[in-house]
């Protein structure tokens, strides 16, 4: 199997879509010569930077029976489109009783890590999770990512491809043929039988380091990814914790209100789940704070694998 | 009113601007009952009228096709109508009933019928401006000569989404009319203490498309310009910015006791320019209707929302269990 860059998969996965529908096309700030030689300049269009604008055209293309593949450039950036997104891409198919599809897809790069501050660094899944409506995808490596924005792309309803910008160069398998990864299903990507580790986009490969770290101490680490967050694989989550009885939980976003805390009620409210618990569940996430510039302070910011190993020693520590 | 410049058989015309004048009285008798009902319980949240205000929707849709689309506002059962949308749906949508265009989960503010073109009534201000752009955008990759309409009001011309769309459209000569109905006041705001300039139209300038002011109370100029600009997007040459001088009769909402700022002499100087009584008197004296048919007509629509709202009170409302559908398109 050929080895290729978590972002040449995201670009493969974009080609071969349009390939194959007719009614795709792509929005964004730039046009990428690659995509305008193969698909044209009808298909392939450079916009103004005005994210409402061309959010609120993807929203109405997609009703017209179009099916817009819409780059945001890094997430901070769909901020602008809040009132496209939030009020409009996210209730229009609800507010007039399903009588439309919409299907759209929003990439956009998350993370931090790049020394590039407040504005352009954040991992916002939470704020649109927040909402009805949405779905989202957030791959880990290049095979899941390819075969998770194909999905995206087929999907009938809007979904936001949240893509690590922490992997980007990343290489790993991805098979020639076409293949997707469904919405709404987690990877275990290590078995193990003491704690499980459910870690999110960039922290899934300091979650298998920290493994790696602590199986050397004889402590078996599960790491699951659950690959989409909307819809959750609320089972394959609680399967593994009733198997381990442990659950920590590592995420690039701040705790409050995150993807972390979901997780954690997913586990807690299964009556059944909660039973098998041994210990309370732990948190390794970004500190709570808008993220900094200087390289002391960011690196601060963000947990990685000595974090992840200390936060799994406290649940075992705990019992 | 211009009838020299006709490009349709004599007959064509007069049956068209009958119908015109039908669904000018069909908006304002469905308010009007809207109103009514809303007062007496009957319809919930919130309703705002077009009352006053006709000739725009009535003027632009009938320069459209079935195929053609149009997006609205939080004042929407003009374009509605304006466009062919059933009364009973919207009538049951009102009364939050299953049989409503949206089942009951959009209400006033939000009905919409794809099949008919309609993207949908929307309660943030510019907020479907971007997204029938998208319209526009999906009608030029087509390539059948469709076109899309916005309306908006003169507050939303104040607003990013009706620069940045037009920019685009303008840019990608995307088959677009751009229709501002100014009607004076932006909710309870004076307009012109909000606006530097006199004509919203003028802006088109910045942009690089036409802009055109029209009288909105007159439903004929609104239709020539209209089918103006719809020429003009269908042949390719992009967008046009129309802005319709008009006025709404009654108070932002129909909520009782808000503020209305607005002067009883001015609002009475423009019930006295009423665009359904302009326009039947003109076609009385053109020969083209009589008194009585102009009351039978009056009274056919009458009759027809009265079926509307027997409609809807004998439609069942939705399950409560029906909250949780149509999140996701399966």
């Amino acid at each position: 199997m050929p080895k290729i860059s978590y972002a040449q998969a995201g670009t493969d996965a974009l080609i071969e879509e349009m390939q194959q529908d007719a009614t795709t096309f792509h929005l964004a700030t730039s046009a990428s010569d690659e995509l305008v030689k193969e698909f044209g300049s009808d298909r392939v269009r450079a916009t103004p930077i005005a994210e409402g604008a061309f959010t609120g055209i993807a929203i109405g293309a997609a009703g017209s029976g179009y099916r817009p593949i819409i780059n945001w450039g890094m997430i901070t950036f769909s901020f602008v489109a809040m009132d496209q997104i939030v009020n409009q891409a996210a209730k229009i198919h609800y507010m007039f009783g399903g009588q439309a599809k919409f299907p759209i897809t929003f990439r956009a790069s998350v993370g931090g890590g790049r020394r590039v501050a407040a504005q352009h660094s954040q991992s916002p899944y939470s704020m649109f999770m927040n909402l009805a409506g949405l779905k989202m995808i957030l791959p880990s490596t290049p095979y899941d990512m390819k075969g998770l924005l194909k999905s995206a792309i087929r999907d009938d309803n809007p979904v936001i491809s949240f893509e690590s910008n922490r992997l980007m160069g990343v290489e790993g398998e991805v098979p020639e043929e076409d293949y997707t990864v469904p919405l709404g299903v987690a990877d275990i990507k290590r078995e193990g039988s003491d704690v499980t580790l459910v870690a999110l986009a960039w922290l899934v490969h300091e979650g298998l380091a920290a493994a790696e770290i602590l199986e050397k101490a004889g402590v078996s680490v599960e790491v699951i990814d659950p690959r989409s967050l909307v819809p959750m694989d609320e089972a394959a989550i609680r399967a593994s914790v009733q198997k381990t009885g442990r659950l920590v939980i590592a995420d690039e976003a701040g705790p409050t209100a995150g993807a972390s805390a979901e997780i954690i009620t997913v586990v807690t409210e299964d009556r059944e789940t909660f039973a098998k618990l041994k210990t309370p569940p732990k948190r390794v996430c970004a500190l709570h704070v808008p993220i900094p510039y200087s390289p002391g302070l960011e690196d601060h910011v963000f947990p990685d694998r000595d974090n992840i190993v200390a936060g799994i020693r406290e649940v075992l520590d705990a019992g | 009113m211009t009838l020299t410049t006709e490009k349709q058989p004599r007959f064509h015309r007069d049956s068209k601007q009958l119908e015109m004048l039908r669904s000018m009285q069909t908006i304002r008798r469905f308010e009007e009952r809207a109103s009514d009902d809303y007062q007496a319980g009957a319809i919930y949240g919130v309703v705002h009228c077009y009352i006053g205000e006709e000739a725009v929707a009535v003027g632009v849709c009938a320069a459209l096709n079935r195929d053609d689309q149009i997006i609205s506002t939080h004042r929407g059962h003009g374009h509605c109508l304006a466009k062919g949308a059933d009364l009973n749906r919207m009538m049951a949508e009102l009364y939050g009933r299953q049989t409503g265009y949206c089942k009951g989960k959009g209400g006033s503010m939000h009905i919409a019928d794809f099949s008919i073109g309609m993207l949908g009534a929307n309660g943030i201000v510019a907020g479907g401006i971007p997204i029938v752009t998208g319209a526009g955008l999906a009608a030029q990759l087509e390539g059948k000569g469709r076109v899309a309409v916005s309306f908006f009001g003169d507050g939303a011309s104040n607003a990013g989404p009706f620069h940045e769309s037009i920019n685009i459209a303008a840019t990608w000569k995307l088959p677009m009319l751009y229709v501002c109905e100014n009607n004076l006041y932006s909710a309870g705001t004076i307009a012109a203490d909000t606006l530097a300039l006199s004509d919203v139209a003028a802006r088109a300038a910045g942009y690089g498309i036409p802009g055109v002011v029209v009288d909105g109370n007159d439903v004929m100029a609104v239709y020539e310009a209209a089918e103006a600009a719809v020429s003009r997007a269908r042949a390719g040459q992009g967008p046009t910015l129309i802005e319709c001088k008009t006025y709404r009769w009654r108070g932002h909402t129909e909520r009782p006791g808000q503020e209305d700022p607005r002067p009883k002499e001015e609002i009475e100087e423009w019930r006295q320019r009423d665009p359904i009584n302009r326009f039947a008197t003109n076609l009385i004296d053109q020969g083209l209707l009589t008194e009585d048919a102009w009351q039978k007509m009056d009274a056919e629509i009458l009759a027809a929302i009265e079926d509307a709202v027997k409609f809807s009170e004998e439609s069942p409302f939705p399950e409560p269990e029906a909250a949780v559908e149509d999140i996701f398109a399966d």
